[in-house]
């Protein structure tokens, strides 16, 4: 059983990567071609940094995710702090349930809704709305801020409330005390909401595809149209490399969480020490 | 205590920002799904769908047996996960996450490659003096891309659940008779039930909205609802239909999800990140 259970395993887990490490080694490959591995190369990676339109696309896409991820973290942490101080039970619902719209909903129909209101808002007069780098922004911070507030209202639930009045207690406005006491502590939350705002938004397609023009093209855009016609071994470079960065970014966000938690468990367990003393 | 001016406010940025890109569009979907070309109010758009009937019954078909199919390969692979040393545990969690946080359209792409006329499988093939065999192209490569992509979306939750159990409720089981078979579905199953729903909302909602899959792996043969969406809003340029089209699904999706979660737990099913 044992034995079965790992074979079984490997089997499932090799064909999860298969595609993946083909792709990433036949990115190497000089000839372009799956018939011959002629020799290990960086041929493509050359050729793909010789396109300008690639570059721009990269540019694009670094922008668009620092951005959209900073603007998201921000209203989106503030807004876990509002969430978590509600009074009101029906209020908080209402809010979480239409935060978390565009994570329930496909990602199709958040694309297409998008792409209505851009449509319907350029019919007001004096207001001329062109798809491009607005439009991209405004849906990309859109579809990040239920993730930010996903991984930043739980570290306010788990917060001691009788830290923050302690800290009014002894004098600090509500402001100082949001940034001396409640924000160190869900710094963790706000970091990996951060990067995983950036993540989503470096990878996302299906949105952008419907919200996007053709001056504004981000990797993943670039990357469909050029698949579009023809196999190009410059796109496995790309691609290769976009998987580099996801895995980057993936042990980052696992090394920066799992830091921080070891040392909140510490500290918890000194708390508890000092108390039984 | 009073709460002050800040705790109440922290929230009204987002706030705004909901009601104008979250609730206004799917308004503006709405609107869209009722009017005309010119804006008047009309039904044409709803009752012209059954012309759509086919491509909704496909792409429920093809999401269907693709969802099917992750449940049956994933639900044992979560269980012997949940099974390993906690700290093997990680590294395994870790594995299925990587490919969830890799592009979709990088992933179709690779995958692409590999069963492509000109892919590697093919050259093999034909290094190996053996007849090439066409995948791109048939359903069955549009339900393999749909279980390729979706499959960790699957196994995460069901992980979850599973990793949550007490190991003494399987050694309660065989102590009391249950064999392996009997242990999983007597035991394992109905306690892992709110995992194995979001795992099939998660693999069943992108499936049957897809539409790059069924471009790249169906070799344009397969008009899916995604499909039929994107072509209507870029091409024909033709909102009004595609709004419509665009409203139903979601419904359709709704339903189906509200449905799910009356047979789920309690606490639902846990959204994985």
């Amino acid at each position: 059983m044992k034995v079965l259970s790992k074979i079984y395993m490997f089997l499932i887990f090799g064909m999860l990567y298969a595609p993946i490490i083909v792709l990433v080694l036949f990115s190497f490959n000089r000839s372009g071609s799956f018939n011959e591995y002629s020799e290990f190369s960086f041929y493509w990676y050359k050729e793909l940094f010789r396109d300008s339109t690639a570059l721009d696309a990269l540019k694009n896409s670094l922008i668009l995710a620092a951005l959209s991820s900073v603007i998201a973290t921000l209203i989106g942490t503030l807004a876990a702090y509002g969430i978590s101080r509600m009074k009101n039970r029906y209020v908080k619902t209402a809010i979480t349930s239409v935060t978390n719209i565009p994570m329930m909903n496909p990602d199709i129909v958040t694309g297409v809704s998008m792409m209505l209101l851009f449509a319907a808002a350029s019919a007001i007069p004096f207001l001329t709305v062109e798809m491009g780098f607005w439009t991209m922004l405004i849906a990309h911070t859109t579809f990040n801020l239920p993730y930010v507030i996903l991984s930043v209202l739980p570290k306010f639930k788990q917060m001691d409330k009788h830290l923050s009045e302690a800290a009014l207690d002894l004098g600090c406005t509500p402001g100082m005390t949001f940034l001396k006491v409640e924000l160190p502590f869900i710094m963790p939350g706000v970091i990996s909401g951060l990067m995983l705002g950036f993540t989503l938004s470096l990878d996302d397609f299906v949105i952008s595809h419907f919200v996007s023009s053709s001056d504004f093209k981000t990797l993943p855009l670039y990357v469909y149209n050029q698949t579009a016609h023809e196999v190009k071994f410059s796109m496995y470079a790309l691609c290769a490399l976009m998987v580099f960065a996801i895995l980057l970014l993936m042990i980052l966000v696992n090394f920066v969480g799992s830091g921080k938690n070891d040392n909140n468990k510490k500290k918890k367990r000194q708390i508890k020490r000092r108390q039984m003393n | 205590m009073k709460r002050s001016f800040l705790e109440k406010a922290a929230a009204v940025p987002h706030i705004v920002w909901m009601i104008m890109f979250i609730v206004a569009p799917l308004l503006f979907v709405i609107y869209f799904a009722f009017t005309d070309a010119a804006g008047k109010f009309t039904f044409s758009n709803i009752l012209n769908l059954s012309n759509y009937g086919d491509i909704f019954l496909m792409s429920v078909l093809f999401a269907f047996i693709a969802t099917v199919i992750c449940l049956l390969i994933g639900y044992p692979l979560a269980f012997f996960m949940s099974r390993l040393k906690p700290s093997t545990q990680k590294v395994f969690v870790l594995l299925l996450m990587l490919p969830m946080w890799i592009s979709l359209l990088i992933r179709t792409y690779s995958l692409l490659a590999l069963l492509d006329n000109g892919g590697l499988l093919n050259s093999l093939l034909t290094a190996l003096n053996l007849p090439a065999v066409k995948i791109v192209g048939t359903p069955g490569a549009v339900v393999l891309g749909m279980v390729y992509d979706f499959l960790p979306y699957m196994v995460l939750p069901i992980y979850t659940s599973l990793s949550k159990l007490d190991i003494k409720y399987f050694e309660a089981a065989e102590d009391l008779g249950c064999n392996g078979i009997q242990t999983l579905f007597k035991v394992a199953l109905p306690l892992s039930r709110s995992g194995v729903i979001s795992g099939i909302t998660m693999v069943f909602v992108p499936s049957i909205s897809t539409f790059y899959i069924s471009q790249k792996l169906g070799g344009g043969r397969f008009d899916l609802i995604g499909d039929t969406i994107e072509r209507q809003f870029l091409m024909n340029n033709n909102k009004n239909v595609g709004a419509a089209i665009s409203l139903v699904m979601m419904i359709l999706i709704l339903i189906s999800v509200a449905v799910m979660n009356r047979f789920g737990d309690d606490d639902g099913g846990e959204l994985i990140v």
